[in-house]
């Protein structure tokens, strides 16, 4: 098919519509404001609903409303949004609904700004909401992954009965690239499970809450379970020039991008470098970052955060090798040319 | 008009161990037919009783009674099963 | 036609195993809880209308929080007040169900406010219970939005003070000051006389829905003895006394039967149209697969571009343009807007990539194209510019060269060429005539056939076709001067 230049925000909305979505409850935030525009835009010609909600609140248990009766329904924000809907995603996570959030992310804390930043991390990827769950966790790098991947969201979000998130940053969802849209997904599977206003309903019962600590901890011992199969079945990372790599660059999202671009450069001048890329945040890829490390001399992380993902990274190297860590904040981004100036020190310290 | 089928006499059946003894049922009978009995259920309540005779089917304490299922009420005319008390 | 038997309702689980225990056939509520008959009235209703198999029913946080042990329904269990969100995302999904919110004075009236009234304000076609018990029962006894100024709570163990907690919120009264509710009456479980009317209004509540009209709500008064620490009997008494006179018994608006019956309209779904809802692009478009144009001269292939200007010079719109027409050219393309902090003051920049190779960072740090369409703009990113690169500068408003020496520069009178052309909003379009003439990146019949695309009134399709000319015929004169 051809290909059509679009904001990342807007691929999201018709990925989600090719994916077979067609319930958006959202409220509007800078810079995810985008998804519920297309949303108003496309739901109703496809005979779905968009529905501006009064919160952030509102919006994630109107999605865990309609994503209860089986569903494929989804919301969006940014960083301040998300933090709102934690309540929600919690629960969502406590009842199993397959359910798809997708954060546009900002600078923070606070009010921060409506600049581009990879802050959210934490709160996305190790569960901002209480209680022993995890979300599945999808970063895209471009305009053409953030249709790709937010109909992986639908489809992983169905397959394991969770809450997934697709995590990018203000770059991304506002930057126009050409996506080649895929076919659209025409037969969903059903969900006995899901509430559908019938005879079948009297046994159906979609809820977070078990009373006794028993049945608490066999329901959690179940989600634990369901979260090791994810993390067996479902890692999705990319590496680039690796092989022969004497350090290694890591990073998501659009610094992935960037760091495509120093590699490119460094490798022009003759250094041995590569980038690896984390695609599914949760679940992290362990493996492969392990067996990175038995080749390459040292890690440098880049994220435009004070540093979250690389306590993750260093959580699986255990020390066994450097792991370096340079960031940009509020809204800066490292340039190809400063991330070069770092791994030629590191080359020659 | 054939005889008058069914229940002759309206009457009402209290599980005992649906009762939790709240005493509305008592308070809101017209005939003062319900009262509270001296021994206990299954949970430690005094349960509510009919007297056996005087009820008029008015569903007073049916719809006094918090529990579904303490408190059924037969009125006059009824065909049908009956609940076990 | 009265039934001659009032009995244990279809719509209630003959035995609550979900609740499991020591007595799995009695409810969890209090000796005298007034749950116990509201939840015994709506099952009768339900059980009346014959709607248990499409009936949905939303358990708040509270003593009702396990209100899904009871009724025969489907049952969804909601976070503290989100029960009117979770009910609307339900109904929109199943119009034709039924959906009872369920919910208490905490739930309903503090945490969840305004949830219920936007959802109200909104007009869902959902039936709202609010048992109005002055207290928090699930927790303990503690304060609730309707507790009474003096009552004595363990959150207000002086007794409610005005001055420090407030008055009773009257949410009957606040519901029925919007436009959309069709229904909403305040009615108490005290004497049987009240008592029916709560029955008559919990069924007109489910009979507006039953025919698609709108948003009803009915507020219960219902005594907790536990909470209050009284005895049954008593507690009817104080609710009798005590609230009655602080929330009023009553129909505080009803508009039921001014409004029509009304169908349920099923979701339909269009999936073949798919293509043409969404706008995707055709499949066999000239785009599709093409090899970016060749004999570009090495300095101008692959560039990297800065467009910047004031907000209103068109300057993402050209960036925009610049992309959309590479991609039909068969390049890889990138462009960001700047947004956020820089956008503020009123410039605007944008980033372009045109690549024969993928593109790595969108963000153009180092261009190797400057387009400055005013003199702020040319002070901020001059020093930015690759060694060798080239700036453009619509000399209409700069007046000056840059003060680089080791780029290639060329000023454009962009903004005066429009001019002539009667509108200086597309001295944009005329850099982009200036840009392609003078570097060869891209042909104009590209150029033409990308511009619908990203010129989105058609009336001006040809307005910016003579403003490509304009610049493009500048450069040509420039370089034969």
């Amino acid at each position: 098919m051809a290909k059509q230049l679009i904001k990342g925000n807007e691929a999201v909305v018709k990925g989600a519509i090719l994916a077979g979505c067609r319930y958006y409850f959202g409220y509007p935030i800078t810079p995810a404001s985008e998804i519920a525009e297309a949303a108003a835009f496309y739901m109703p010609r496809v005979g779905g609903t968009f529905l501006q909600a009064e919160s952030e609140i509102a919006s994630i248990n109107m999605v865990y409303g309609a994503a209860s009766g089986g569903v494929r329904a989804m919301t969006a924000s940014s960083s301040p949004g998300i933090s709102l809907k934690q309540e929600g995603i919690s629960y969502a996570a406590g009842s199993e609904l397959p359910l798809v959030i997708v954060d546009i992310s900002r600078g923070g804390p606070g009010l921060g700004n409506i600049a581009p930043e990879q802050s959210d991390y934490n709160q996305i990827v190790k569960g901002g909401g209480h209680g022993n769950y995890k979300l599945i966790v999808l970063a895209p790098n471009s305009a053409q992954e953030m249709c790709d991947l937010t109909m992986l969201a639908f489809e992983l979000a169905d397959k394991y009965r969770n809450p997934v998130c697709v995590l990018a940053d203000g770059f991304i969802g506002q930057m126009m690239e050409p996506v080649e849209f895929p076919k659209p997904v025409t037969e969903l599977e059903d969900k006995p499970w899901a509430v559908h206003a019938d005879a079948e309903d009297e046994n159906k019962l979609i809820s977070s809450i078990e009373l006794e600590p028993e049945r608490l901890e066999a329901h959690n011992r179940k989600l634990q379970q369901k979260y090791a199969e994810i993390q067996q079945a479902e890692i999705r990372s990319e590496a680039y020039l690796t092989d022969d790599a004497e350090i290694v660059l890591m990073g998501y999202g659009v610094v992935s991008r960037i760091l495509q671009s120093a590699v490119d450069q460094l490798r022009e001048e003759g250094y041995r470098v590569g980038l690896f890329r984390p695609i599914t945040l949760w679940p992290f890829p362990d493996p492969q970052i392990k067996r990175l490390a038995d080749r390459a001399k040292k890690f440098l992380v880049v994220e435009m955060s004070n540093g979250q993902m690389v306590e993750d990274v260093r959580l699986v190297i255990q020390g066994r090798i450097p792991v370096h860590f340079y960031n940009r904040m509020g809204g800066m981004a490292p340039s190809p040319e400063e991330i070069r100036e770092q791994v030629i020190k590191l080359f020659e310290a | 008009m054939g005889v008058e089928k069914g229940l002759q006499v309206p009457k009402v059946v209290i599980r005992e161990d649906e009762c939790k003894g709240c005493g509305l049922c008592i308070q809101a009978c017209p005939e003062n037919v319900l009262f509270v009995q001296k021994h206990f259920n299954r949970m430690g309540y005094h349960p509510a009783g009919y007297q056996g005779e005087g009820c008029i089917g008015c569903g007073f304490c049916f719809y006094q009674c918090p529990e579904p299922g303490a408190i059924t009420v037969y009125k006059k005319g009824y065909v049908g099963e009956e609940v076990e008390a | 036609m009265a039934e001659k038997v009032l009995r244990k309702a279809e719509s209630f689980y003959p035995l609550y195993e979900r609740k499991g225990g020591a007595a799995p056939d009695v409810t969890h509520y209090c000796p005298g809880c007034g749950h116990g008959v509201l939840h015994k009235l709506i099952a009768e209703a339900i059980d009346d209308f014959g709607i248990r198999e499409r009936t949905i029913l939303i358990s708040p946080v509270g003593c009702s929080v396990f209100a899904y042990y009871y009724f025969r329904v489907g049952n969804i269990q909601a976070p503290h007040g989100r029960a009117p969100a979770v009910a609307t995302g339900i109904k929109r999904v199943y119009p034709e169900s039924i959906v009872i919110s369920y919910q208490g004075d905490g739930d309903l009236a503090a945490i969840g406010g305004n949830n219920i009234l936007q959802a109200a304000n909104r007009g869902e076609k959902i039936s709202v219970f609010f048992v109005n018990n002055a207290i928090y029962g699930m927790t303990g006894g503690q304060m609730a939005p309707t507790t009474l100024i003096g009552q004595k709570t363990t959150t207000s163990p002086l007794g409610r003070r005005a001055s420090n907690e407030g008055y009773p919120m009257r949410m009957s009264e606040l519901i029925a000051t919007l436009e959309a509710p069709i229904y909403v009456e305040r009615v108490a479980l005290t004497d049987a006389k009240n008592t029916t009317k709560v029955r008559r209004a919990v069924r007109k509540a489910l009979k507006n829905q039953i025919e698609n009209k709108g948003f009803s709500f009915v507020e219960v008064l219902s005594i907790c003895p536990s909470g209050w620490k009284m005895e049954p009997t008593q507690a009817k008494e104080w609710l009798t006394q005590e609230m009655m006179r602080i929330f009023p018994l009553g129909v505080y608006k009803d508009r039921s039967d001014e409004i029509e019956e009304a169908g349920v309209q099923p979701t339909v779904f269009s999936a073949q149209d798919l293509q043409d809802s969404l706008n995707l692009p055709e499949t066999d478009s000239a785009s599709a697969k093409r090899e970016p144009k060749t004999g570009v001269p090495e300095k101008y292939r692959n560039p990297r571009l800065k467009i910047a200007g004031f907000g209103g010079q068109g300057v993402l719109i050209l960036g925009v343009g610049i992309a959309q027409a590479g991609m039909d050219d068969g390049y890889h393309v990138s462009w960001l807007p700047s947004y956020g902090p820089e956008m503020r003051g009123g410039t605007a920049n944008c980033s372009v990539n045109l690549s024969s190779r993928i593109i790595g960072s969108p963000l153009v740090t180092q261009p190797t194209v400057l387009v400055a369409m005013n003199l702020p703009s040319l002070e901020k990113f001059e020093k930015d510019v690759a060694p060798g690169g080239l700036i453009l500068t619509d000399s209409s408003l700069v007046d000056r060269a840059p003060s680089r020496t080791d780029i290639e520069h060329l000023g454009v009178p962009a903004t005066k060429l429009a001019d002539e052309l009667g509108n200086t909003r597309v001295a944009n379009l005329v850099m982009l005539g200036a840009y392609i003439a003078y570097t060869g990146v891209l042909d104009k019949d590209v150029v033409h056939s990308s511009l619908p695309r990203f010129i989105k009134r058609k009336a001006l399709i040809d307005l910016n076709k003579q403003a490509i000319q304009k610049g493009m015929e500048f450069v040509s004169h420039q370089v034969k001067a």
